[in-house]
């Protein structure tokens, strides 16, 4: 049984189909990748896995662990074992790391924080006490953020856009992070249009104006996306993102 | 010790500050309603008081030079339904004296007014702090009246924090008032949670005389269900180089309403003051993250706005 199922989901925002039908069946244990240029509706299928406001009332079905989870909130869906990891995480005003990580935590133990701040390649001592505010970096706030799913245990990790306002050191520790999960049997969805991401997925979903037009293993997928980012040209789609920031 | 007074345990207990006044080096002073029921005295504080009908008149002093190492305590409460208590503050901080104060202020019972009125003097180079925490009952409704007019001297550094998170705030009116001379500091904070038809108002001004004075107000406040919130922040800068800042947050939920009113006034070319306020509810996305770990909405909020609070 797989542990997600997108059963032909499609989802209309202002009256605008934003997704086409999306179909895909997730694994336990393994990292995928959702890949496509921007517009694609990358984020938008991320929100709607993990049920954000706005993002609930779909066509079709999401099957986790065998059971619908489209009418459930997005708390419960958290609860089953899904989390999102934002684009852009929020800031918090005076709320400290460690409660934030500690309010995620499977096992409530004060070492937990710790822990995952160590997992993520950031050091306790600096900033276990700090507030999750501007006064830290996106990088940072990103990091703490991926604490706090480590320390969540999660079934089905969602990142969106993992890479993004990291700079190349910290990417390692990201990626670090993907593999720890994965060897605690998570399954990892990243949302992408980085080929350095996409090359931490074993399998991979090409997205192009909302549908998945071609899928299969990393190696496959890779070169729509090798510096030269081809423009989906698949099964008679529009060209969507092609040139510049397309990739 | 004082005069073999027996002190009111439960005050203590409730302010979590027994150990505290235990302690032989901590200096304190306990109050129940016009009573003074437990001080201790340390070196270089001076502190004389005078029982009235409605309460103390308290006149505190630092000596000039003395550190005081250990936070003064200082615990005011009102043990009876339906009484008033009214405290006649009067604190003098001399010249390169320094001490910090911890006050709680406890009202467990409905009906409770407490008034303070103070009025506070920062010598040059002196150094104080004054952090007040509130305990109210859940269930009952009190009024506080709070009152302080404050100078601070050259190099003299002012800073205070109000604290009302924990039990119903009923009806609170904070009004201070503090003008600094040369290169002194004045911080003020103010932290309240309100529920039900609870009121909170609360008036803050800085005037900065002195060049390169610095000034911050930053204000804190939660309204949930039907209570209201308003908000006056002033600074005024009339010297060189002064530097002040207002901020004020506030978190609306249900039917609560909230009013900022940030008044920055500058009266010279080379001062400067710069404000911010943010009146909302609890931010979407930070909402959405910690359910999305799989707290509850209630959850998730209590928790934001816990972090807004410093609670
Ligand atoms: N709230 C919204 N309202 C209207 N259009 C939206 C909204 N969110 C996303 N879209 C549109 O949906 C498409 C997919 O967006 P998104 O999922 O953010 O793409 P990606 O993450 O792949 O870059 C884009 O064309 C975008 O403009
Ligand atoms: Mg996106």
């Amino acid at each position: 049984m797989s542990l997600l199922e997108l059963e032909d989901v499609k989802l209309e925002i202002n009256g605008k189909e934003i997704l086409k039908g999306i179909t895909a069946n997730l694994d336990k244990g393994k990292v995928y990748a959702f890949v496509g240029p921007n517009g694609a509706g990358k984020s938008t299928l991320a929100y709607t896995i993990m049920g954000l406001e706005g993002y609930r009332d779909i066509e079709g079905d999401i099957i986790f662990e065998g059971e619908s989870i489209k009418k459930l909130g997005i708390d419960e869906r958290a609860r089953r074992g899904i989390t999102l990891a934002w684009q852009e995480p929020a800031r918090y005003e005076g709320l400290t790391v460690a409660k934030f990580i500690l309010a995620a935590a499977r096992r409530k133990s004060p070492d937990v924080a710790r822990d995952a701040l160590l997992a993520v390649g950031l050091e306790p001592e600096e900033y276990i006490n700090r507030a999750l505010d501007k006064s830290l970096s996106g990088g940072e706030r990103k990091k703490i953020e991926l604490a706090s799913i480590l320390a969540m245990e999660a079934k089905l990790v969602i990142l969106d856009e993992p890479d993004s306002g990291i700079d190349v050191a910290s990417l390692q520790n990201i990626f670090d992070a993907i593999k720890f999960m994965k060897e605690r049997g998570a399954t990892i969805l990243l949302i992408t249009h980085s080929p350095f991401v996409l090359r931490q997925a074993e399998y991979a979903f090409l997205m192009c104006s909302g549908m998945v037009v071609e899928e299969g293993k990393m190696e496959d997928i890779v070169p729509y996306f090798e510096g030269k980012c081809l423009p989906c040209r698949h099964k008679n789609m529009p060209d969507v993102g092609r040139g510049k920031d397309g990739c | 010790m004082l005069g073999g007074v027996k002190m009111d345990v439960d005050l203590a207990k409730m302010a979590e500050i027994d150990e505290a006044l235990k302690d032989e080096e901590t200096a304190h002073i306990m109050i129940d309603r016009n009573r003074v029921i437990s001080r201790r005295d340390v070196k270089g504080l001076v502190i004389e008081t005078h029982e009235r009908e409605d309460g103390v008149d308290v006149r505190l002093r630092v000596l000039k030079g003395s550190v005081i190492k250990k936070p003064i305590h200082m615990c005011f409460g009102i043990t009876h339904e339906k009484t008033m208590q009214r405290i006649n503050m009067e604190i003098e901080i001399e010249d390169g004296a320094e001490a910090s104060f911890l006050s709680h202020c406890i009202l467990p019972k409905s009906g409770a007014r407490h008034e303070m009125e103070a009025a506070i003097y920062i010598g040059e180079n002196a150094k104080y702090s004054y952090e007040e925490k509130h305990i109210h009952a859940f269930d009952a409704k009190v009024e506080v009246v709070s009152k302080a007019k404050v100078k601070v001297g050259k190099k003299g550094v002012f800073k205070t924090d109000f604290e009302l998170i924990k039990g119903r705030v009923g009806i609170l009116e904070i009004d201070y008032e503090a003008e600094g001379d040369e290169k002194s500091i004045i911080e003020m904070t103010t932290r309240v949670s309100g529920r039900e038809d609870d009121i909170i108002k609360v008036r803050e001004t800085g005037y900065l005389k002195g060049e390169a004075a610095k000034g911050a107000l930053a204000t804190r406040i939660a309204v949930r269900h039907r209570a209201r919130a308003e908000i006056y922040n002033k600074m005024v800068a009339t010297a060189a180089y002064a530097r002040g800042h207002v901020d004020c947050k506030e978190i609306i939920q249900d039917e609560g309403e909230a009013m900022a009113v940030p008044v920055v006034e500058v009266r010279h070319p080379k001062a400067h003051v710069t404000h911010e306020a943010a009146i909302g509810s609890v931010d979407k996305k930070q909402l959405e993250t910690l359910m999305a770990r799989g707290l509850s909405e209630d959850e998730a909020v209590e928790l934001i706005i816990e972090g807004m609070l410093g609670a």
